[in-house]
């Protein structure tokens, strides 16, 4: 689950992690109004969505009256920012952090994220800062410097020493990048933060060490326990549909395509998708109705599958496992009656009781076409919606 | 023979009067599972489906439990992991969904201290050896005694890629789930190793997924020391990056862990790729 920039922020400065004074605002008055209160005369004008490469996009905006200020966050508000990790349409900016602005001397990177390798928690700096990591680890990856933490000692200030060192950092903003590791550390562990990114950290003229963006992932497995943190969420940054089917106990990711699918587990309807490309078609969604594929999961799923005005057909395809095909045949009967089909709909079974099933699917009335595999399932899907084979 | 599990594995289940927890262990039951009981804590000295339920891991040891199938939810599971290590359990099934990633790095860093102890999962449907024992979720009766290893991180595909073996008169010596979780216990290479070195395996399957670099480890290891036949297949190739594929472990991150990487380090060494996930039946006759 991710946050804005504002939030982790605010998570930043609880876990005393050095940042900018700063305020939201989601108008331009509001946010004129913010550099009254935080003094000084230099503030840069965030746009809050949370697409990374806003920098790019033009959704940083540097001001140096409170004019600009005014402008800038007129400008940013209600539009739609495009960024290198946006889709072609943008994101809609429906706020801005009005920040106050600083010296820096010099712009570091800074992250910390669970290495699946080593399966252990990873501290990793560079002064390449404010670029694309991504691009440092492939041209330059000496240019990284990591620290892996011990999960019952945690980091240790030697390693955070050792990181401050190899930054080529000096006299007082050595200890300064100690505490500022170690306490990104905590806020990291305590929070079960899956990645905690700042790009860039600064260090200012007055060597303070400071984190100018935030960026924070949790892992959604462990919201359970916090709470506080789940009340973070923006639904706006959220597809709907996506949001919709997490509720439903669904998991759906829409895509552009025109073949919905509807498939129990997750390796299985990732594989539908491949073979549905495989054979000339696209899929219009990831959706995984779970391993047990009930009725009414069934119904949610047709349902927000058809919310999706791009699918022009629908290939459900179910293995039937502990749960009889029967039973599933059942389900998909009452859903597609339910909802009122207006696409095709193709249905391939396989497990338990799978005759029965496909009998019932037959005998149904319900228009739709049957498959005895996946990969007859969808060829049939491809060519039910006109696409070349 | 077989890997890991087999008739004389003596399998307890954790969370045994949970609902998840209840349904499968009638089906073990019913498959042949030497199932011996279960652990409860609070519920101690009752009974269930015919077996006792004992308080703590310790007791069903006693009783000679080498196996734990584990249903206890995700706040809770990490600990019943680590009280089944410490008591002395050999192999232990995570079905749990959800447990999170730190807690695993926990478990890990505790397992490494009990080295005696194998893990397979979370998030996982299990391991079975075809007429022996069933341990976790996986419907037994698509399987079939023979001398195919699978081993996958995905629970439905493993039962399709099951499936077209049975369909084509094959059968699997034993199928390995080892789960969607960015941090894990069993990974490929220890089962690879493990089919290797098991006389009755002749060849392989092995299905991977988008994110991480697991796929990429265990080409290198197969390269270097696997000789027998196997066929291959990455679930994602279609998935866009940056999203939860269903599997927490399944995101394509930094531009790293897509099906393309993956497939073509498999390709390298020496694995035969399918990209079709229907054809993985027809592929695996037509190298054996």
């Amino acid at each position: 689950m991710n946050i804005h920039e504002y939030q982790a922020k605010q998570l930043f400065k609880e876990y005393n992690v050095e940042t900018l004074e700063g305020m939201i605002a989601t108008n331009a008055s509001e946010a004129a109004n913010a550099c009254k209160i935080l003094g000084g005369n230099i503030w840069v004008v965030k746009a809050q969505v949370h697409a990374g490469g806003r920098g790019k996009g033009g959704g940083i905006i540097l001001c140096r009256t409170t004019d600009e200020v005014y402008e800038a966050a007129d400008k940013l508000i209600g539009s739609n920012l495009v960024t290198p990790q946006t889709s072609s349409e943008g994101a809609v900016v429906r706020r801005v952090y009005v920040e106050e602005g600083c010296d820096i001397a010099k712009e570091l990177y800074l992250g910390i994220v669970l290495d699946r390798e080593k399966e252990l928690p990873v501290v990793m700096a560079s002064i390449e800062g404010g670029v694309e990591i991504e691009e440092v680890a492939i041209k330059n990856p000496e240019k990284i410097l990591k620290a892996y933490a011990n999960p019952i000692t945690g980091i240790g200030n030697w390693q955070a020493r050792k990181i401050a060192f190899g930054l080529g950092l000096v006299g007082k903003q050595v200890s300064s990048c100690c505490k500022f590791i170690t306490s990104l550390y905590d806020l990291f562990i305590k929070l079960d933060c899956s990645i905690v990114e700042i790009n860039p950290l600064v260090v200012t003229s007055n060597d303070d060490i400071i984190a100018l963006d935030a960026k924070i992932n949790f892992d959604s497995s462990a919201l359970f326990r916090h709470k506080e943190i789940e009340n973070l969420r923006d639904l706006d940054e959220e597809e709907p549909l996506e949001s919709q089917a997490t509720e439903a106990g669904l998991n759906y990711i829409k895509l552009d395509g025109e073949i919905g699918c509807m498939v129990n587990g997750a390796g299985l309807a990732m594989s539908t998708m491949d073979i549905i490309k495989l054979h000339g078609g696209e899929p219009a969604n990831f959706l995984d109705v779970g391993g047990g594929a009930t009725a009414e999961q069934v119904s949610e799923g047709f349902r927000i599958i058809l919310s999706d005005p791009g699918v022009k057909a629908i290939f459900v395809n179910i293995f039937g496992g502990i749960m009889r095909c029967d039973f599933i045949a059942e389900g998909i009967i009452a859903a597609a009656k339910e909802v009122k089909l207006h696409v095709p709909l193709i249905v391939r079974l396989a497990g338990t009781n799978v005759e029965l099933g496909k009998k019932m699917l037959s005998e149904s009335g319900v228009d739709l076409i049957t498959a005895d595999d996946m990969d007859s399932g969808a060829r049939k899907s491809v060519k039910a919606v006109g696409a070349k084979i | 023979m077989s890997i890991w599990l087999d008739s004389k594995s003596k399998v307890i289940i954790q969370g045994i009067t949970g609902k998840n927890g209840q349904f499968h262990s009638e089906q073990m039951l019913n498959y042949g599972t030497k199932l011996i009981g279960g652990v409860t804590p609070g519920k101690g000295g009752q009974e269930t489906l015919g077996v006792p339920i004992w308080n703590t891991v310790n007791e069903a040891v006693d009783n000679g439990a080498n196996v734990s199938c584990i249903f206890v939810p995700p706040p809770f599971a990490a600990d019943a992991i680590m009280e089944s290590a410490d008591a002395g359990i050999e192999l232990i099934v995570a079905i749990t969904e959800g447990i999170p990633a730190l807690d695993m790095v926990k478990v890990n860093k505790y397992l490494v201290e009990n080295k005696d102890t194998r893990l397979i999962g979370p998030n996982c449907p299990g391991i079975i050896t075809p007429g022996a024992s069933k341990v976790g979720i996986m419907p037994g009766h698509i399987h079939r005694k023979g001398d195919v290893g699978i081993v996958s991180r995905s629970g439905t595909l493993t039962y399709e890629a099951v499936n077209q073996v049975t369909e084509k008169g094959l059968g699997q010596s034993t199928c390995v789930g080892i789960g969607g979780d960015p941090v894990n216990g069993t990974n490929f290479i220890d089962c690879l190793k493990a089919f290797e070195n098991d006389n009755n395996t002749k060849s392989m399957i092995m299905i991977g997924e988008i994110g991480g670099t697991a796929e990429e480890l265990a080409s290198e290891y197969v390269k270097e020391y696997v000789t027998k036949p196997i066929v291959g297949f990455i679930a994602g190739k279609t998935a866009p990056p940056g999203k939860r594929m269903g599997h927490a472990g399944a995101i394509i991150s930094g531009g790293k862990g897509t099906a393309k990487e993956k497939m073509r380090a498999m390709k390298r060494a020496g694995i035969n790729v399918t990209d079709n996930p229907a054809k993985l039946g027809d592929k695996l006759e037509e190298i054996i």
